[in-house]
């Protein structure tokens, strides 16, 4: 790496064309909102900015609270049944023939990069209540003779409640979680596990007391990259939650596209980005206390 | 029972069947949905519910859709015109991260990483504020010397300028990431002698470095490209009445319903990023040619 005083020239060339950028369509946007957070409407289209603190004050109502509240709690609820069902996956990937490998992990990530919007849609389809499942299940009813015994089967209601967020959200964001699981997990040095084995610990033991403490980045940095988008989700609610799981990506869009009040939206935003801001704050921290400990 | 065990050793969690058992259901009920959505568009029901024979009419019938069409015109518009300023802005973020030791450089790495990072609601929302203040302070204009600009700014593909523009904010950064990853598997060396044997600073580029990182730029191209024409949530809060997008589009038509014209739409947007994916991942994939 050289000095950038060696070839001021190439530097800016490279430097300014993603700096400008950045600062315009990313950083001066995010400094309005900013801005804005702390402003007032004083008509329809104006807005002053006062520096007053209303906005955040509101948001701290209870109507929002609890909605806040309720969006981080389907996160952390979400956001551990990805890690419940992504870290055996990524395990077993880890575990498995080299040459099958990179077709596992090619699968795991695909439904990734297939539109949100449209993974969202194909649950409904599942998920309404003359949906697969339903009918599914109608069939397994009819197939035990239920419809006989109990009478026809009731199709269960299981779109529009928290439930459907939440495994909407496990839907699509496990092979997220996926990812920073197998990297880590690929370099786990074995030969711990087999002191440990060796020295008679038990399978689950072991896992515990060392596979697990020793992936712990991987783990927090797949609950971070999960977790974030999860916070401030609007389309998984917004179509399989309806009115009854409103979370705060909902919110947010409201005030700015229905109820026209930009300031507490940009306020909520905010709220949002501070617990962006902490998150990877945790990260870090924790990054550099595992480097620490394992440089020994 | 302890004879299969003794078939496996301790460390071959590749082999527990429970895990292999775990992985398969884990599969399935990744890949039904999306599999039962793609059968579902060619089915011969206007319900969607049971499976009535075969039929592509509703291939047809979103063709015929003139605003579907429009909105899948201008999503691949903007993907094509986002791909090619993100990898450019992107590969040259790269090479400078890459090269240069300057003061604040964590700072900025950290900077760079935010539009990855932070939740795509709040992109979405300052971009829309951003581009409200610049039209109510362009309207000031309006009767002034800067007319043109409105106009010039109405013309398709001119229109999609917009939304074009915050892509490439959130693409780019994903670009210059790829891109880095590969050059960091560049021998310097290289570029050394290239200098050294009196190839300028553009020669060496062009012959030396950019030949290397190659598959990296594609791979950072096809990945700004389907991140692009996946986007919804940005697009929805910068997308003007009049300009829709595919994504936006489907999001409309969803909030009425489950309807077989929408799966005929998604199975060719899924095929669509499907093919770019798997050719960027296999760009991206360590070289085997190279041994």
């Amino acid at each position: 790496m050289e000095s950038w005083k060696q070839n001021k020239a190439v530097f800016w060339v490279t430097a300014l064309p993603g700096v400008v950028w950045l600062l315009l369509f990313f950083l001066i946007p995010l400094a309005l909102i900013w801005g804005m957070s702390f402003g007032e409407k004083t008509s329809i289209v104006d807005i002053e900015i006062t520096g007053t603190l209303a906005n955040y004050l509101r948001s701290f109502e209870a109507v929002y609270v609890k909605i806040i509240w309720k969006s981080i709690w389907i996160s952390v609820i979400s956001t551990a049944v990805c890690l419940a069902i992504a870290y055996p996956i990524a395990f077993g990937i880890c575990f498995s023939p080299a040459r099958w490998r990179p077709l596992l992990l090619l699968l795991v990530i695909l439904p990734f990069w297939i539109n949100l919007l449209i993974r969202t849609y194909a649950l409904i389809a599942v998920f309404r209540t003359r949906g697969t499942l339903n009918f599914t299940l109608e069939w397994l009813w009819d197939l035990a003779f239920l419809d006989k015994l109990v009478g026809p089967y009731q199709p269960l209601e299981l779109l529009y409640n928290n439930g459907a967020v939440i495994v909407g959200m496990v839907y699509v964001f496990m092979p997220f979680m996926v990812l920073p699981l197998y990297a880590t997990i690929e370099r786990l040095d074995r030969s711990y596990l087999e002191a440990s084995l060796d020295l008679g610990a038990s399978q689950w033991r072991t896992f515990f007391s060392v596979t697990v403490p020793l992936t712990m980045p991987g783990i927090v940095s797949g609950i971070i990259l999960v977790f974030i988008p999860m916070l401030g989700m609007f389309l998984v609610p917004d179509l399989l939650g309806g009115t009854n799981a409103i979370m705060i990506g909902n919110v947010i869009t409201d005030q700015f596209k229905a109820a026209n009040d930009w300031p507490f939206g940009a306020a909520l935003s905010f709220l949002l980005m501070y617990v962006t801001f902490a998150a990877l704050a945790v990260r870090a921290f924790i990054g550099s206390r595992m480097k620490g400990g394992v440089g020994v | 029972m302890a004879k299969r065990k003794s078939t496996r050793g301790p460390l071959e969690y590749g082999k527990s069947p429970w895990l292999i058992l775990f992985g398969i259901v884990t599969f399935i009920v990744l890949y039904a949905p999306i599999a039962q959505l793609i059968a579902f568009s060619f089915n011969d029901s206007k319900r969607n519910i049971v499976w009535r024979g075969f039929t592509t009419k509703y291939y047809a019938k979103a063709w015929n859709d003139a605003s579907l069409v429009e909105a899948f015109v201008n999503s691949i518009t903007i993907a094509v015109m986002c791909t090619v300023i993100a990898t450019i802005i992107g590969t040259a973020t790269a090479l400078w991260l890459w090269r240069f030791r300057f003061p604040a450089k964590a700072a900025v790495e950290g900077v760079m990483a935010l539009p990855i990072v932070i939740p795509e609601i709040c992109m979405g929302v300052a971009v829309l504020v951003l581009y409200s203040r610049v039209g109510h302070w362009m309207r000031g204009f309006e009767s002034g010397p800067i007319h043109w600009w409105n106009e010039l700014f109405s013309i398709w593909p001119l229109n999609l300028g917009a939304i074009t523009a915050a892509h490439v904010a959130f693409s780019f950064p994903f670009v210059a990431v790829v891109v880095r990853s590969r050059l960091a598997g560049f021998n310097r060396e290289y570029e050394e002698a290239s200098k050294d044997l009196g190839a300028s600073e553009w020669q060496t580029f062009w012959n030396v470095v950019l030949p290397f990182m190659m598959p990296g730029v594609i791979a950072g191209a096809l990945l700004s490209f389907t991140l692009s024409l996946d986007d919804f949530v940005i697009t929805f809060f910068t997308a003007g009445p009049e300009t829709n997008t595919f994504p936006v589009k489907v999001y409309s038509l969803v909030r009425r319903g489950v309807s077989p014209d929408i799966n005929a739409a998604s199975t060719v947007l899924i095929i669509i990023t499907l093919v770019a994916t798997i050719i960027a991942m296999r760009m991206q994939a360590p070289q085997k040619s190279e041994g």
